[in-house]
């Protein structure tokens, strides 16, 4: 009996061995993958990176062509889309989540925005071409790609505001309710500040989707080459991922090292906006524990 | 006029949770400026019954009831009262402390803010006051900007208190205020209420039945959603008239 005993834990041991190695595999294989390709871009992009490519239009000559409408096209798309769509997010999730009473229609809801987080992008890229460029004749300006972006990131928003809601603790709305609160001050003074800093850190994730994403725009016809700053609501614009997609599609060797320039500036944008999210979070943490 | 000493007078309460009959025709008559204690074991209806006082339970989904409760003659389930209004007159505090997390002075000062109340120095005299009536002012006179969640469990629950008793209730509906709590801070609780109670009119929903001996005035023993009895608190622990409820405060079960 002993020795069966120990045979088996013999066994167990190798097997937790095995099973410790494989995880690391597949965790180095990943790491691998993403290291390759950033170091390559790295490399290749690096010496063109200059306050000249930062501020310089684009250009049929690759070492004068800059990312500067892109940079800012992606900057004002960015914000525009944050104006629309994380208002219209936290309201859908407060209304789904402290007022809709269950029902049939509420479950139906709730589905098909599990559902439309899934969609391709592109697919929204259609939708903002056939309603915003076309119905709403906003043409191909920085409203129409805000709008069809906002629609895109919308579902993410919706989903981390109600899981945010979620979170607290149904003792506070008691609390609340029992001093004579009404469901809307409620929701104001005690349901919102708690659940605001998951709602951010939601929405700024799901901006960094929208960020690097290039399909829906060009399927809406967003232009690539654009030699000025947008000056309003409804001027032509491009962003950073058409500038690239663009310069990758050259068959000039120097446009690809612009293009490997151009997604450095995208991923620093990106890391920044996850590390604002992780800052917001934590310092929020604090206050509330 | 004097005024009638009862001041909730419920017949034939019955409350249901979906299918589940949790109530099952109550008649309770509760008298003002008293502490009413209501005892019995978990799951016997106690709770519910206390939420039925200031319509706490109408968040509850597939909550339903029939009979009536009368708070000053009224029907408080009746289509226009303002269940905003009857929480404003009937406080609640409830079994785990619950306070906001913001700062003391601003746990105390939500009920006065949604009533309109802004002026600075009225704020003041309502915050220092309500925590006076608490029995915490001595303790946290010197903080009132700090978190709430840095006080003890205790001090959360009579900061609780201090914040119901803030917007001035008539009635204080206590739902196991002290179960969470260790000897001392229940000890703090229960001289506050006796404390109290010249003030206020106080229900109390509890597990223990040395405290309902020791600050009630009447009581009422709760078993499978039926009262069983109610009287004096001194009646009903020396010499009580069903045999389920002695054999529930002589600890024979529960």
């Amino acid at each position: 009996m002993a020795q069966t005993k120990n045979l088996t834990l013999q066994r167990q041991k190798w097997a937790n061995r095995l099973f410790i190695l494989c995880a690391l595999a597949a965790l180095l294989t990943a790491l691998l993958a993403l290291v390759i390709l950033i170091g390559d871009i790295f490399v290749t992009g690096l010496p063109r990176l200059n306050l000249d490519f930062l501020t310089s239009y684009p250009s049929r000559k690759a070492h004068k062509a800059g990312i500067l409408s892109a940079l800012v096209g992606t900057l004002y798309m960015i914000g525009l889309t944050t104006l629309i769509a994380f208002p219209l997010g936290v309201g859908a999730a407060i209304h789904l989540e402290e007022f809709a009473k269950e029902s049939r229609f509420g479950r139906i809801v709730e589905i098909n925005i599990a559902n439309l987080a899934g969609v391709p992008s592109i697919i929204y890229g259609l939708l903002g071409l056939q309603i915003f460029v076309r119905a709403f004749q906003f043409d191909r300006s920085l409203l129409s790609g805000a709008m069809t972006m906002a629609l895109l990131i919308l579902p993410i928003i919706i989903i981390a505001s109600r899981e945010a809601l979620r979170a607290v603790p149904h003792s506070i709305r008691e609390g609340s309710y029992a001093l004579g609160a009404s469901p809307w001050q409620t929701v104001y003074h005690q349901v919102l500040p708690i659940a605001l800093p998951g709602m951010l850190t939601g929405t700024i994730l799901a901006l960094s989707r929208a960020i690097g994403e290039a399909a829906p725009l060009m399927m809406m016809g967003a232009l690539t080459y654009i030699a000025f700053l947008p000056d309003g609501l409804f001027s032509p614009f491009t962003v950073l991922p058409i500038q690239i997609f663009n310069w990758v599609s050259r068959p000039q060797q120097d446009f690809s090292i612009n293009a490997a320039a151009g997604i450095i500036v995208l991923l620093v944008m990106l890391i920044s906006m996850n590390m604002i999210a992780i800052l917001l979070r934590n310092k929020f943490q604090k206050r509330t524990v | 006029m004097k005024k009638d000493p009862i001041i909730f007078d419920i017949n034939d309460l019955h409350v249901w949770y979906g299918e589940k009959h949790i109530l099952k025709g109550n008649k309770i008559e509760i008298e003002r400026e008293k502490v009413t204690a209501l005892i019995g074991p978990s799951g016997c209806g106690k709770s519910t019954f206390i939420r039925c006082l200031n319509r706490m339970n109408d968040f509850i989904p597939k909550f339903r009831h029939t009979g009536a409760v009368l708070f000053e003659k009224q029907d408080i389930y009746d289509a226009a009262i303002d269940p905003i209004e009857i929480r404003l007159r009937i406080g609640m505090v409830f079994q785990k402390p619950n306070p906001f997390p913001k700062s003391i002075y601003d746990n105390i000062t939500y009920g006065p803010n949604l009533l309109g109340i802004r002026k600075r120095s009225e704020l003041d005299e309502i915050v220092e006051k309500s925590l006076i009536k608490a029995a915490l002012w001595d303790e946290v006179k010197e903080n009132l900007n700090h978190s709430a969640l840095a006080l003890s469990g205790g001090q959360q629950q009579r900061l609780c208190i201090a914040r119901a008793l803030a917007v001035e209730p008539e009635v204080l509906l206590l739902d196991e205020p002290c179960s969470a709590l260790d000897p001392i801070a229940t000890a703090k609780i229960e001289g506050l209420i006796t404390e109290i109670k010249q003030l206020y009119t106080v229900v109390i929903v509890t597990h223990n039945m040395q405290q309902a001996a020791r600050v009630s005035d009447y009581t009422g023993f709760f078993l499978m959603g039926d009262l069983l009895e109610f009287g004096k608190t001194s009646q009903i622990f020396t010499n009580p008239r069903n045999q389920k409820t002695e054999d529930y405060i002589t600890g024979r079960y529960g």
